[in-house]
């Protein structure tokens, strides 16, 4: 198969420089409301802070795939004296846990890296250099598969909590009723 | 749909158990703005004078501001008001941390605590669901301990939990309330809690807050950041290093401390020590700091790192802000850093103000030296300077013993019980609250009106924006007016220029009083609107050049809310809420007699002067000779109500002006 060459877009994050503040949570959340602006709410950010202040725990985590099912992840890590649930620096919306979920429908959240802005707002915000944006060039097969959109993934986790059936009846019924 | 605020507070009367969500009224908005300025016509409506502090009546108030909660960046205190049981007036300490923000997510903008709970609780607010939880098996746990232990309970590490400590719990008059890294420290909001019962609050918000212009509120944002990131890249020339950038003073950064501990007074506010501060301090004390200083960190969107984790050996981790490094230590002339970091760990799990409390113990050291208390009342106590004050500090927030409850009550009521020669040996106080332990040789016109007459009746909470002393030269006085965009009016530029450090135009004459009415009045609405906002001092009315001011307040508040709002009209809103506190204070029996800063706090003073400055001052507040608002202020400010009442109650006579 062809290959071609793709942008990656990552964030580096330098968590000894986190003072915790959480402004990278209230940002996302801004820049990701309907309409842009409107609204504030850092339990629906695609970047949640990881705080146990303590224990010196401050660990920014991005929002990344949805997944059905929950893995055999169980192990404790510690660095450098801290201990972290394996789970701790995992992306996933996951049903193990209530992180990257809307709080209102319990759709799962996904880092879009800001798509369109020079860099995700949640590094342009961070003033204390936390966050750092890096591009950089891989080769990939040609036929990717595109990659999943927002209501895309929402309709997936649906499916597999209600059942494809049930969904397809549920949105005939609803179109059914707004077209009446 | 309402913007900034959620348009709903939580009512909860403890002694019943009944818990409310009410709607409030949006005209509240146009009115007080919120925050302070809604709390406190709150306690107007609903707690007359006759409520004495530990009435079940007095009300316990928790309130987040408008800007929690959005992106504007320090917007992160918690205002708690109640009336104080040292200084029986409205106290409104504030806390940072992350409290205030999570609260409105969970859709209220206040608690307010009513009556008085027959056993120990804590409360659960997570959104639509709240509960009251036993807390029993949390009495006698340390503040921050309970914090944790109550997120574990929950299994929810993302609540944010407010709790006292033991000092709380034994209602010592200067108890704290404990949140993160902060504290609602000031005038025992801690004893008010304890008093009804109350072993912390824990919440978790999960709802949305609305801005009504969202890309007017983020353009304004975006200028605030630049300005931000400026004064963060060029700190002031020419004025000391703590006052040279911006946030709370930067104690946890800074470790020259030569000017506090040289000018500070040691003990019980008693001593300067000229010459403590020598290379061997300088290394020795650096050294501490740096071992005791685990990480820098922040309250709640906050780019600043005001306080820190400390990680002593020999005492369990903790979270320390600002000038507690130091007071315990120089209260107790301790000459050793590490002392003041261990002792701070202590105070922090007691839950007690770290600058009332330290002087309380300095104070028994005192009462003891003089004979006051004898060797009886101390049977125990260890010799040596540090052991003296741990023993004291346990006596005290346990209110154990003869020493331990009088000393719980402050230096103010502890000297009345007393007798006079131990009430002479209060002398740091003004209505009846501890001070900061400075003491200088000439009177300053500012500092004189902001110590005299302000509600907050804490110095150290209410400095701001204006230059602490002259600077010497003139090409110093230019270089700061070249780029003062702050200010209210560019003639105000003129009074600094002409400011000297000594002869006629030096203090204690200069500012005239006509200057110095309208500088304190303006420091004083700059930090009124901040605690309106609850947006933190040290981003705004606390330091010099701040990032928020008063051109930029009405846009934010403006695009946040969608009411529209100049100078004026936001000048008009807090001026309204002033003035409604101080005559809720007035007919608590505050007036002109009370406004009178500690006897020593300046070697050099001029009693004309000082009459002349109040005066001048009242009359400029649209104030009677005895610091009542006037009817015809009330009047302007829409609060004939509140002029009907001060005449009722024969504080003002109809008629006179």
């Amino acid at each position: 198969m062809a290959k071609i060459k793709k942008t990656i877009k990552t964030i580096k994050v330098d968590a000894d420089r986190c003072n915790g503040c959480r402004g990278c949570e209230i940002i996302c959340s801004a820049y990701h409301a309907e309409p842009r602006y409107s609204s504030i709410n850092p339990a629906k950010s695609r970047i949640q802070i990881l705080t146990h202040r303590l224990k010196d725990i401050w660990l920014p985590v991005f929002a990344g795939e949805y997944t059905p099912s929950e893995c055999m992840g169980r192990e404790k890590y510690i660095i450098d004296g801290k201990e972290y649930d394996e789970c701790a620096f995992c992306r996933a919306t996951c049903p193990s846990r209530d992180l990257f979920k809307d709080p209102d429908s319990g759709l799962p959240l996904k880092c879009d890296m800001c798509e369109g802005e020079d860099e995700p707002q949640c590094v342009k915000w961070c003033l204390n250099d936390v966050l750092t944006y890096e591009e950089r060039e891989i080769e990939v097969d040609e036929e990717e598969e595109a990659p999943l959109e927002d209501m895309e993934v929402g309709l997936e986790s649906m499916a597999d909590k209600y059942g494809l059936d049930k969904l397809q009846d549920a949105v005939a019924r609803l179109s059914q009723q707004k077209k009446a | 749909m309402r913007y900034g605020e959620t348009g709903y507070n939580l009512e909860i009367d403890l002694a019943t158990g009944n818990i409310e969500r009410v709607e409030t009224d949006p005209k509240l908005l146009e009115t007080h703005l919120g925050g302070l300025g809604t709390s406190v016509k709150i306690h107007w409506d609903r707690v007359p004078p006759e409520v004495k502090p530990f009435d079940p009546e007095n009300l316990l108030i928790f309130s987040s501001g408008l800007l929690n909660a959005t992106p504007a960046f320090s917007a992160n205190r918690t205002v708690i008001s109640f009336v104080s049981p040292q200084s029986e007036l409205l106290a409104y300490p504030m806390m940072g941390g992350f409290w205030s923000a999570e609260l409105k997510h969970a859709g209220y903008d206040k608690v307010i605590f009513s009556n008085k709970s027959p056993d120990w609780v804590y409360v659960w607010i997570h959104d639509d669901k709240v509960e009251l939880r036993d807390a029993t098996h949390l009495v006698g746990k340390g503040a921050l301990e309970t914090q944790d232990l109550i997120r574990e309970e929950l299994e929810d590490p993302r609540a944010q939990v407010a709790a006292i400590g033991p000092a709380g719990e034994n209602r010592v008059f200067v108890a704290s309330i404990e949140q993160s890294r902060s504290s609602s420290s000031r005038l025992g909001g801690g004893a008010v809690m304890g008093d009804k019962k109350i072993k912390a609050v824990a919440v978790r918000g999960t709802k949305d807050v609305h801005i009504h212009d969202g890309p007017a509120f983020m353009e304004l944002m975006q200028e605030i950041t630049e300005y931000i990131n400026y004064r963060n890249e060029n700190p002031i020339p020419d004025v000391m290093t703590i006052l040279s950038g911006i946030g709370s003073p930067q104690e946890m950064v800074h470790t020259d401390e030569k000017w506090h501990t040289e000018n500070f007074s040691w003990g019980n506010a008693r001593e300067r020590r000229k010459g403590f501060w020598t290379d061997e301090i300088d290394e020795s004390w650096s050294q501490s700091q740096t071992d005791a200083i685990q990480r820098l960190i922040s309250c709640y969107n906050c780019p600043q790192h005001c306080g820190a984790l400390i990680s002593h050996e020999n005492v369990p981790r903790y979270m320390m802000k600002c000038f507690s490094k130091l007071t315990y230590a120089m209260a107790a002339y301790v000459d050793n850093l590490d002392f003041g970091f261990q002792i701070a760990q202590k105070a922090s799990e007691y839950g007690v103000d770290a600058f009332s409390f330290p002087q309380i113990l300095a104070y028994g050291v005192e009462l003891k030296e003089a004979g006051i208390l004898t060797d009886e009342d101390f049977e125990g106590c260890p010799e040596d300077k540090e052991g003296r004050f741990y023993w004291l500090m346990d006596r005290v927030v346990h209110r154990e013993g003869k020493v331990g409850n009088l000393l719980a009550d402050g230096t103010y009521w502890a000297g009345k019980a007393l007798g006079p020669e131990a009430e002479s040996l209060a002398h740091n106080n003004i209505k009846k609250h501890e001070q900061l332990p400075i003491k200088l040789g000439m009177l300053d016109p500012l500092y004189f009106l902001m110590y005299a007459t302000n509600e907050k009746i804490s110095i150290t909470q209410i400095e701001g924006n204006w230059p602490q002393a002259a600077f010497p030269k003139m090409e110093q006085r230019e270089r700061f007016v070249e780029d003062w965009p702050q200010l209210p009016d560019e003639s105000w530029k003129e009074w600094l220029l002409e400011w000297e450090l000594r002869g006629e135009k030096a203090i204690p004459y200069y500012p005239t009083p006509q200057i110095a009415a309208q500088i304190v009045d303006w420091m004083e609405m700059l930090h009124n609107i901040d605690d309106a906002l609850c947006l933190c001092a040290g981003m705004a009315s606390f330091c010099l050049k701040p990032p928020y001011h008063i051109h930029n307040y009405p846009r934010l508040v403006t695009a946040l809310t969608g009411l529209e709002l100049d100078e004026k009209s936001l000048q008009k809103i807090v001026n309204r809420s002033r003035n409604l506190h101080r005559a809720f204070n007035n007919l608590r029996g505050m007036s002109r007699k009370d406004e009178n800063p500690p006897k020593d706090h300046w070697k050099r003073r001029f009693p004309e002067l000082e009459e002349e400055l109040l005066s001048t001052y009242y009359e400029f507040k649209g104030w009677n000779h005895d610091g009542i608002p006037t009817k015809e202020r009330l009047h302007e400010l829409d609060l004939d109500y509140v002029a009907d009442e001060l005449i009722k109650r024969g504080l003002l006579k109809d008629g006179e002006d």
